[in-house]
C-alpha cells in the first residue's frame, strides 16, 4: 500500500491528452454531419463569442470563469488579455465597445463587485459595439468566499440579464446577448454558474457573422457622465429598459412549455434542468432572460397552472418580483435560498413522498485542499505558525491554505486586497499595543490586483503593519494565468515584468527585504526583524510556484529520510507537506526498530511526491531528512 | 440497451480523474447518447476530494446525479469509495481501486485510516469490484495509465462494446501514449473477469 502512496505524485494525466482545440476536431468525426462538439460552458462562451464577432476580451481571473478567457484567445482574429483586476478588465471591454467593436468582460461573481463602479454608469452611456459583462456565480462555494446572487446587480445597474441553462444555451445565447445590447445600446449581463461554467454537453458549432468596423467618433452627450448629459441618460435608461421589456416577451429564450399536472413551474438557469429532470410533463416557464421579467408571460402561465413554483437558487430573485406584480407561488417557502440546487432537492421540496429512502453518510477522515509538496508558501507561513502572537491578515489565493492545520496561521481573510488595509485598520484601533503584532500577507496577484492601494494608505497614513507579497510569479489559485509580475501576457508572450521592490520603494516604503522561503531559517529572522520594526515594511517573500512548466521540468533534489534518525520529533510533520506522513508505533515496535521505548512514531517522505525545496530538511535537528545525491 | 444511466468519478486531486470521466463520456458519444459531465476545479484540485458526475440517455438534462442514483461508481481510492454512499441504490456497481492515499489528518497522525472500509459497501449488498489499478498500470509499463486501467474495469457494465473506447483512445491521447493505454483499458477490463 504505501509505495502506491508513494507514486501518487506521478500519476498526473492531463499531459498526454491531445490539446482541447484538436479534440474538439476529433469529436467532429464523432457526430460527422452535425458539426457537434463537446464543450464545457466555458469552451462553449468563447466560441459563441468569437461566432458573434467580438474581438476584444478582457477579464481578471476566477473560479468558475477563469476558462473563457483562454479559450476565447485560442481564436483567430481576436485580442484577449488577463487584465490587473475585474474593473481594469471591465474599463477595457467599454473602451472597445466605444470604437464599435464588440467586447467582452469576463470575471467571477465577487469581480463584479470591484467593477460596479463602471458597471453602473457603463448602463448609462450604452455602448457601440455590443459589450457582453460575464459573471460566473458560484452557489455552494466551491471555490469562492461568498454566495452572492448576481442577478440582483441587473435589478441594480438597470440592465439587462441572460442566464443559460447549458453549455449549448452558453453558446447561442453570447449571440443573442450581442444583438441585444447593440439593439437596446446597452451592455448586457451575462449570468452563468458553476453547472454551467464546468459542466460539458454536447454544442453545434455555427460560422463567425461579420465583424463590424472600428473608429474613433466623439459623441460627447453619450460618452461623458458629467451630471448635464448624465440627466439626460438616466432617462433613456429607463426607455431602454421598457422596450427591453417588451421583447423579453416575444425573446425566443423565454418560452412556455406545455405539459400537464395542476403544478406550474417557472425556472431559469440550471435550475431549469432540475425541474425538467425531476417533473418531466409539467408544464415550465423556462427563462432566459431573468431581467427585465416578461411579465405578460408570467401572469398567462400563472393563470394556467393550479399551483406556481419558482425554482431558484440562492435569492428569491425572481420570486420577490414575480410576487411583486401581485402573483402568488412558492419558491423560498420550500426551496432553499442556501447552496446549490439539484432535481433531487426540487423533488424533496415539491413531493416529498416521491424520495426514495438513501444510504446514510459514514462519518469519515476529510480530504480538504493542501498546499503542494514543495510549495514555496509553506516556509513563510511555517515561519508565521511559530510567531503565535502575531495576528496574521490574509487574502486570497493558494497560500489561503495556511489558514489549515498544522500550520493554522492565518487569522482573518475577507476579499481580495484586504490583508494590507485590515491589518492597518487593526494597527490604528490597538494603537500601541499591536507593535510587532501584526503582519498581513498575499500574493502577487492579489498585491497587483488590489493591495497597492492598500500598501499606499499604509505608508501614507502612517501605520507600521509589515506586508508580505508572496511573489511566485504566477496566478496559481485559479490555475496558473499570468500575471504583471511573470514577464509574460496571456499567450504566454514576453511582457513587462513588475519589480516590486521598485514599486513599493515608491509608494514610500523604506524597508524592502527580500527572501527566499524554501531557506525556512532566513525567513524566520527576517519575519522577526521586520514585524518588529515601527515603521512600515515589505517583505517579498520570492520563489516560483513549483506547478509552473519550466520549474516541473527543472532537475530537483530529492529529500529522503534517514529513519534511524529520526526521533519522533514531529518537526516536518508539522509543516504539512502532503509528502511527509506520520507513522504511529508501539513500544515493542519503536524498541524493534531501534527507538527509544517512548518514542511515539517515525516521520517519512514519500520520494516520488517530494519537489525538492528542502524545507524539511531545514527544520529537523536530528540529520534524518538527507538530499539524494545522485539525482 | 440500457436508455440512460449516471457515472460518478471519485478520487483524489491528481489521479487523473478527469481524464477517465472525459474517456467514458466519448464512448458514450460515439454510442449515440446525450451526455452530460460537471466536474469542479479550483479548490478540488490541491490533493483534495475530486468528482465528476457523468449523466448519459436520449436526452439529458441535469449535469449532476441525485443522490441514491449512480449506477456505477468509479473510485479511485478506497475512501473516495465509501465517502460517495449516499449516491448508491442497491443496485449501484461499485469499481474501486484498492490503494489508500492518506488524507491530511491521517498523515500527520491526529486520525487513523478506517480499516476494512470496503464492508460498509459489501454489508449493503452493493456490488464492490475492488482492483488494483495500480499494478496493472505497473505491468502495463506507465504509472499515468491507472485512470485508464479503471475505465477499463468499469466498461464492464456499459453497454459500450469495447473497440469504441479504442477508437476514443486514438482519437483523445497523444501519441506515443495510444498503444499502453489501449493495454491498460484491456488489462483493466480482464481484471473484473478475473476475480
Ligand atoms: C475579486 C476577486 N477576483 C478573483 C478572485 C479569484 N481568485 C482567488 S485567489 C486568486 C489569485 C491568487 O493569486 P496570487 O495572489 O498570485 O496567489 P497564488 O494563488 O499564486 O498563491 C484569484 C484570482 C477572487 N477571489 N476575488
Amino acid at each position: 500500500m504505501e509505495t502506491q502512496v508513494a507514486r501518487l505524485g506521478l500519476m498526473l494525466s492531463s499531459g498526454t491528452l491531445l490539446p482541447a482545440k484538436e479534440r474538439a476536431k476529433e469529436v467532429e468525426v464523432v457526430f460527422e454531419s452535425e458539426k457537434k462538439l463537446w464543450l464545457s460552458g466555458n469552451e462553449a462562451i468563447a466560441l459563441g463569442a468569437w461566432e458573434a464577432g467580438i474581438t476584444v476580451a478582457s477579464g481578471y481571473p476566477g473560479t468558475p470563469s477563469t476558462e473563457i478567457m483562454g479559450n476565447f484567445n485560442t481564436y483567430d482574429g481576436v485580442y484577449a488579455e488577463w487584465a490587473p483586476n475585474e474593473k481594469v478588465g471591465l474599463e477595457v471591454a467599454i473602451g472597445a465597445s466605444f470604437t464599435g467593436a464588440r467586447a467582452l468582460a469576463t470575471m467571477k461573481h465577487v469581480g463584479l463587485n470591484v467593477a460596479a463602479d463602471p458597471l453602473f454608469t457603463s448602463a448609462y452611456t450604452g455602448v457601440r459595439g455590443g459589450l457582453v459583462i460575464l459573471t460566473a456565480d458560484d452557489p455552494e462555494m466551491h471555490s469562492s468566499q461568498n454566495e452572492q446572487d448576481n442577478r440582483n446587480y441587473a435589478f441594480a445597474a438597470k440592465m439587462p440579464m441572460l442566464e443559460p441553462s447549458d453549455p449549448a444555451e452558453a453558446k447561442s445565447m453570447i449571440g443573442r446577448a450581442i444583438a441585444l445590447s447593440e439593439e437596446l445600446d446597452t451592455p448586457v449581463l451575462f449570468r452563468i454558474t458553476t453547472r454551467i461554467a464546468h459542466v460539458k454537453g454536447v454544442v453545434e458549432k455555427g460560422e463567425q457573422v461579420e465583424v463590424p468596423q472600428t473608429s474613433i467618433e466623439k459623441v460627447p452627450a453619450k460618452l461623458v457622465m458629467l451630471p448635464g448629459n448624465a440627466r439626460v441618460r438616466r432617462k433613456y435608461v429607463e426607455e431602454r429598459m421598457a422596450k427591453a421589456r417588451e421583447i423579453a416577451e416575444t425573446l425566443p429564450e423565454n418560452h412556455i412549455e406545455p405539459g400537464t399536472g395542476k403544478r406550474g413551474f417557472i425556472a431559469a438557469g440550471t435550475s431549469y434542468n432540475y425541474v425538467k429532470e425531476a417533473f418531466p410533463e409539467a408544464p415550465v416557464l423556462k427563462l432566459g432572460m431573468v431581467w427585465p421579467l416578461p411579465e405578460k408571460m408570467i401572469r398567462e402561465f400563472a393563470d394556467t397552472v393550479e399551483e406556481l413554483i419558482i425554482v431558484e437558487e440562492l435569492d428569491p430573485f425572481l420570486e420577490n418580483h414575480i410576487k411583486a406584480m401581485g402573483i402568488d407561488c412558492h419558491g423560498q417557502d420550500i426551496i432553499p435560498t442556501q447552496g446549490e440546487l439539484n432535481s433531487f432537492i426540487v423533488k424533496k421540496a415539491v413531493a416529498p413522498e416521491s424520495i426514495p429512502e438513501l444510504f446514510e453518510p459514514l462519518e469519515l477522515p476529510m480530504r480538504p485542499p493542501n498546499m503542494c509538496a514543495g510549495c514555496p508558501h509553506r516556509g513563510l507561513f511555517y515561519g508565521l505558525s511559530k510567531m503565535k502572537n502575531v495576528f496574521v491578515s490574509g487574502d486570497i489565493g493558494c497560500y489561503t491554505l495556511g489558514f489549515l492545520p498544522p500550520l493554522s496561521a492565518m487569522d482573518a481573510c475577507v476579499c481580495m486586497g484586504a490583508s494590507i488595509t485590515m491589518a492597518h485598520g487593526m494597527a490604528k484601533a490597538l494603537g500601541k499595543e499591536s507593535e510587532g503584532r501584526l503582519v498581513s500577507v498575499l500574493g502577487d496577484s492579489t498585491f497587483l490586483h488590489s493591495g497597492i492601494t492598500g500598501l499606499l494608505n499604509t505608508v501614507y497614513n502612517s501605520s507600521y503593519a509589515t506586508t508580505i507579497i508572496l511573489d511566485n510569479r504566477i496566478t496559481a489559485m485559479t490555475g496558473h494565468q499570468n500575471n504583471p509580475a511573470s514577464g509574460k501576457s496571456i499567450s504566454g508572450e514576453p511582457a513587462n515584468q513588475i519589480d516590486f521592490e521598485q514599486l513599493c520603494t515608491a509608494l514610500g516604503v523604506k524597508r524592502v527585504v527580500v527572501v527566499n522561503p524554501n531557506d525556512v531559517n532566513a525567513t524566520r529572522k527576517v519575519l522577526k526583524e521586520e514585524i518588529e520594526s515601527p515603521e512600515p515594511s515589505v517583505i517579498i517573500s520570492r520563489a516560483p510556484c513549483i506547478l509552473l512548466p519550466e520549474e516541473i521540468k527543472r532537475k530537483k533534489p530529492v529529500y529522503y529520510t534517514r529513519l534511524d534518525n529520526c526521533t519522533g520529533c514531529t518537526a516536518c510533520v508539522q509543516m504539512g507537506c502532503p509528502a511527509i506522513s506520520w507513522h504511529p508505533i508501539t513500544p515493542a515496535e519503536a524498541v524493534e526498530k531501534g527507538y527509544r521505548e517512548k518514542q511515539k512514531g517515525y516521520a517519512e517522505i514519500t520520494e516520488v511526491q517530494c519537489n525538492g525545496c528542502g524545507q524539511c530538511a531545514a527544520v529537523c535537528k536530528f540529520e534524518a531528512i538527507t538530499k539524494r545525491e545522485e539525482n | 440497451m440500457k436508455q440512460s444511466g449516471n457515472i460518478l468519478f471519485s478520487g483524489v486531486g491528481g489521479q487523473g480523474i478527469l481524464l477517465a470521466s472525459e474517456l467514458t463520456a466519448y464512448a458514450q458519444l460515439a454510442a449515440g447518447y446525450d451526455v452530460k459531465k460537471s466536474e469542479v476545479h479550483g479548490m478540488a484540485q490541491r490533493g483534495g476530494s475530486v468528482e465528476a458526475h457523468l449523466r448519459y440517455g436520449e436526452r439529458v438534462y441535469s449535469p449532476l446525479i441525485d443522490p441514491g442514483c449512480a449506477d456505477i461508481l468509479v473510485a479511485f481510492e478506497i475512501l473516495e469509495a465509501v465517502r460517495y454512499l449516499p449516491y448508491l441504490h442497491k443496485d449501484s456497481a461499485v469499481v474501486v481501486n484498492t490503494q489508500k492515499i492518506l488524507p491530511p489528518a491521517v498523515a500527520l497522525g491526529k486520525m487513523t485510516y478506517p480499516a476494512d472500509i470496503l464492508s460498509e459497501l459489501t454489508s449493503r449488498n452493493i456490488n464492490v469490484v475492488a482492483i488494483d489499478a495500480f499494478a496493472i498500470a505497473e505491468q502495463v509499463g506507465e504509472l499515468k495509465t491507472v485512470n485508464v486501467a479503471m475505465v477499463g474495469a468499469m466498461s464492464n457494465f456499459l453497454a459500450v462494446d469495447p473497440a469504441v473506447f479504442d477508437s476514443v483512445i486514438d482519437n483523445t491521447i497523444k501519441e506515443p501514449f495510444r498503444e499502453v493505454n489501449k493495454k491498460a483499458f484491456e488489462a483493466g477490463r480482464a481484471a473484473v473477469y478475473a476475480k
